[in-house]
Parts: C-alpha cells; structure tokens; sequence
C-alpha cells in the first residue's frame, strides 16, 4: 500500500489547480474541513466550481477572498448568523454577479452526486417539481416517468464528479484508510464521485484501528489521494467525539464580513496573518482546548470474528 | 394571566401541528423546540428527521446551533447521510416538514433564494437547503415566519419550496400529487389553505392581534375562514413542557 500522509500546503498545492471543482466538506454543518478552506484562500487560487449542499460559511469565505468562479450549491451563508455577506455582495448592486450559481436543493445535490458516485447516466427525482430552481438552473430537464401509463412528471438531475473532495474525518491511517462517526450528509458520496479525494485527520492511528472495525469507515483508503494529520481541521465547526463547534468564531466572522473592509481585516487576521494550521491552533490557544470534548459516550464494540 | 412570550405561544401552536406516531422534517429553532414540546405532551412517539442525516426519538439534551452539533448525534435513532434519510421524503413516508422563509404568497410558495429577477438579484438569499424538498414532498407543510406585509406577499419572486403554486389544482397538475402548506404560523396568527382555491386564509388569530391589523400587515387581500377563532392560549402542560426543554428560557 502506498503512504499518503503530507502537509496540507503540499496536498492543496499538488491536487487542487485554479479551475478545479471542489466539494470542502459535506456533512452540511459539522466536519468542515476549514483549515483547507484557509489553505484555499492563502494559496490564491482561483475560479474554483465550489459544490457544497450546505458548508457552513466556508463558501462565504472563500467567495469573498476571491477563489470562487461558481457555486454549485444548494445554501450559502452562515448557518447560525443568517446571510452570507460576501455571498450578497458577489451578488448585490452589480451590473452582473460577480460569481456563476448553478441552485439546487439539497436532495437535488445529493442525487447529482449519487449519480456521480455510481456512474448513473442521470438520476430521476421528483421533490424539484414545482420549484423555480429548474428555471434558475438549466441544467435540469422535465421528463416524463417512462415506467408510468399515466402523465407522470420528473426532474432529471445530471451527475456531478467533482475535481477534489476535500473531507474532514476522526481518524485515518497512513494509508487513507479512515473512520467517520456522526452524520455523513453527501460526503460519502462525494467521495465516491470525486477524482481525488484528500482527507484531513484530526488522529492518525495504525492500520489495525481503522481495520478493526470496516463498517465505520467513509471510504477505503485505496479511493484517497492524500491525507493530512489536521487536528481540529473542522475548527470552527464541530466533529462528533472531538469538537464541539465554536459559535462565537461564527458570530464573529458574521459580524466583521458585514462591510469588505472589515472582512479583509478579518482574512488579514485569521487567514493570512497565521502561516498554517498548527499557527492557527496556536492563536486559538485556551479557546480551542475548551472546544475539545473530554467526555465518553462510547458505542458497544462490534463482533466481526469470522469463526 | 398565562405568562408566555410570543415566540412560546408559536412554538406552541407548531407542536399542536404534530400528532403522535408522524414523522416529522424538524428544522433549528423554533421547529425543533416545537418537535420537544410535541413529544412531552400529546405525540411522545413522534420521530424527528433532520436533514443532515440524523433520525431522532427524544430531542436533543443540550441546546444545538445547527443540526449536526454534538448533542444531537448523542443517542440518534439514526446517524446516516443525507440521501437515506431525505429520500423518506420521496419515498412518501414523511408526515409533515417545517420550513421558514424570506416570503411567502397567498397560495403558500415560499420563497428563500432571490428577491428581484434571479439574474440580477436585489437581494440574495441564501438559498433552499432541503426546504424545497420538504415543501414539495412532505405530506403537510408547516411554515413559520414573522408576519409583516413585505414578507406575505401577493406573489413571490421565485418559487424556491412550492405551495399551492397559482392555487386551484395546479400543484398536483405539476405532479406534485400530495402535500402542500397545511399551516402558516407567524407571530400574529395562523393562516391556513380554504377551499378549491386553496388560498392562505386567516384560520386563527393570537390574543391581541386584531382581525384588521393582520389584515393590513398581509400583502394580499386576505379572507377570513369560516370556522375563525382564536388561537389557544398555552395550557399550562404545553408551557411545563416548553420550559422543561428550553431551561435557560431562550424563547421566553
């Protein structure tokens, strides 16, 4: 098996190019791999196709540093403060938006993504029915269920195979084999669907913890280019048995991208003034040690003894 | 005197919304408060979903921020993906979704994505999440927002989570067969679909609010259902059972 373990400058440097498409996290609100979005942004890459169902306000960021030609994506903002104000402002008192928006819900994303993951053609829904999404949206087409004697409408949802998947797990091994707890949203499909797939692993542990147990794992290593040992990468999102989420960061952040300038002061401090993630650990310091959750509520082992 | 805050009375009113045994698309804030209220009182066999993944008997113990806050994967039904719990949805299962919105019309279509043309938008918000799903494929919808004349208008500007579309049977003509806004809960008064139309008409109104004031804070010319009332007043069971979950009285 081929080891995986790099930094995560070499990582984003190496597989993520301007142009590319890039699902950062897709549990929806915990597992955000922030410490990649960061990395993005110091990396000044551009023109990114960032396919998020709903990434907290990771895509709000990385709108507003500028590495953004398109969201592929069914919500941006940020979750626990309202509206995204660079999501706005990419939008608002423009001749034109500044940025591409292909909207989808998040089922639709969902079934984008499946498709991509299984190497369906397109996949049939119907919860886009009546929605003006297909309208602002031209990717999708009506069509009428072919198995149904009766008029029956569908939405066709094209696949999607993201350039990266960029995903935040509890713990992987060398190899890119890696657990995941807690609610998965679309990030295993994405993983499926991806052409590279980089995790970020707040523990590395030796192969005969992730092989132990095979039915927690997300993806097998064998589907991951790279891995990075991140403690906290999710900060300031939460990460089920690691991290509880940092609210007020949130709050902050909602309150200093209000205006462009104050978001700049905001990028210079958080992103910019801080080399890499252990400097940002660093400058969270006592705050992100009382983030760490130190209790147990431990599953019951599993058996898979074969005799 | 009932002492309880207008938020308290929505939540409330939401958990009345619930009966015992459904299945239920809980959002954050005032729905998931709606969700505990719901089970401590007349529906304790009610099963909450949530978008993320999750699957849940008894709310949450500690007071979530989003859906995928620790405390909510503790002692989960369920912890999956997106796809196995959103496709109940369309596999028909689901008994009733609550969402929020930006705006609403008088034939319930919501509206979360653009105000002004969605090419070049005067506002832009942040999008559906999973609400134009849970509108399209729950069996009731149930909508909470603040009732104020620019928010219930005649007419959204984009259809982000379908209602009643332009009222009458053009929902069902759209192929959605089922569902539909069962209940709009706002900080005034409930509004309710009426007849072949099915236009939002005022079905209750909450103490205090006069029937001309709704009136005039409604952006269409709004009509008033036969079977009017008032909206009930917290039981003092509903209220013990709000305050049991929300300790630190956030909504009061």
């Amino acid at each position: 098996m081929q080891e995986k373990l790099c930094s995560l400058d070499q990582a984003i440097g190496d597989l993520l190019p301007g142009g590319s498409s890039v699902v950062l996290g897709a549990c929806l609100e915990p597992d955000i791999p922030f410490a990649a979005t960061y990395e993005i942004i110091r990396q000044g890459i551009k023109d990114l196709d960032v396919i998020a169902p709903i990434s907290d306000a990771s895509t709000d960021m990385l709108i507003g540093a500028g590495c953004v030609g398109q969201v592929t994506g069914a919500w941006v903002g940020n979750v626990s403060g309202g509206l995204g104000h660079n999501y706005r402002r990419a939008f608002e008192n423009r001749d034109t938006p500044s940025i591409k928006l292909r909207d989808h819900s998040n089922f639709s994303l969902g079934m984008a993504l499946m498709a991509g993951a299984y190497g369906m053609p397109y996949a049939p829904m119907r919860s886009l029915l009546g929605s003006d999404i297909v309208k602002s949206n031209d990717q999708f087409i009506a069509a009428e269920n072919p198995f149904c004697d009766q008029k029956e409408p569908v939405v066709l949802v094209p696949p999607l195979i993201p350039d990266v998947a960029i995903l935040s797990v509890q713990r992987a091994d060398k190899y890119g084999n890696n657990h995941h707890w807690g609610n998965r949203g679309l990030a295993q499909e994405a993983a499926l669907a991806a052409e590279k797939v980089i995790l970020l692993a707040n523990e590395i542990v030796e192969p005969e913890i992730i092989l132990s147990d095979p039915s927690r794992v997300l993806v097998p290593g064998y589907l991951v280019s790279s891995v990075c040992h991140l403690p906290a990468a999710a900060h300031p999102s939460p990460q089920t048995g690691c991290w509880r989420r940092d609210n007020e960061f949130f709050n902050d952040y909602h309150r200093q991208s209000r205006d462009q300038e104050g978001f700049q002061e905001w990028l210079d401090e958080w992103v910019y003034g801080v080399a890499d993630h252990q400097a940002y650990r660093a400058k969270l310091g006592a705050g992100l040690k009382s983030l760490e959750i130190t209790g147990q509520a431990l599953s019951a082992p599993a058996n898979f003894a074969a005799v | 005197m009932v002492d309880y805050s207008i938020q308290e009375l929505m939540i409330i009113a939401a958990a009345r919304e619930i009966n015992d045994g459904e299945l239920v698309f809980v959002g954050m804030r005032l729905p998931i408060a709606a969700y505990g209220v719901a089970r401590l009182t007349h529906a304790p066999n009610a099963v909450g979903l949530f978008e993320c993944g999750i699957a849940r008997y008894a709310p949450a113990g500690d007071m979530l921020y989003t859906m995928g806050d620790p405390p909510n994967q503790l002692q989960a039904a369920w912890s999956a993906g997106l796809v196995p719990v959103m496709s109940q949805l369309q596999r028909g299962r689901v008994d009733a979704g609550f969402i929020g919105g930006a705006e609403i019309d008088r034939y319930g279509n919501v509206n979360t994505s653009y105000i002004g043309d969605f090419n070049k938008p005067l506002i832009k918000l942040p999008g559906s999440g999973g609400a134009a799903d849970i509108a399209a494929m729950s069996k009731r919808l149930l909508v909470i927002m603040n009732h104020e004349k620019r928010r219930l208008v005649e007419k959204v500007d984009y259809i982000t989570s379908p209602g009643f579309l332009h009222g009458g049977c053009s929902r069902a003509d759209a192929g959605l067969a089922v569902g539909g806004p069962s209940a709009v809960i706002t900080d005034r008064a409930i509004l309710r679909p009426h007849g072949p139309d099915n236009e939002l008409h005022l079905a209750s109104f909450h103490r205090g609010n006069g029937i001309d004031d709704i009136a005039e804070n409604t952006g269409w010319n709004l009509q008033v259902r036969p079977d009017l009332a008032e909206t009930p007043l917290p039981s003092p069971e509903e209220l013990a059972a709000l305050h049991e979950i929300d300790k630190d009285g956030f909504w009061h």
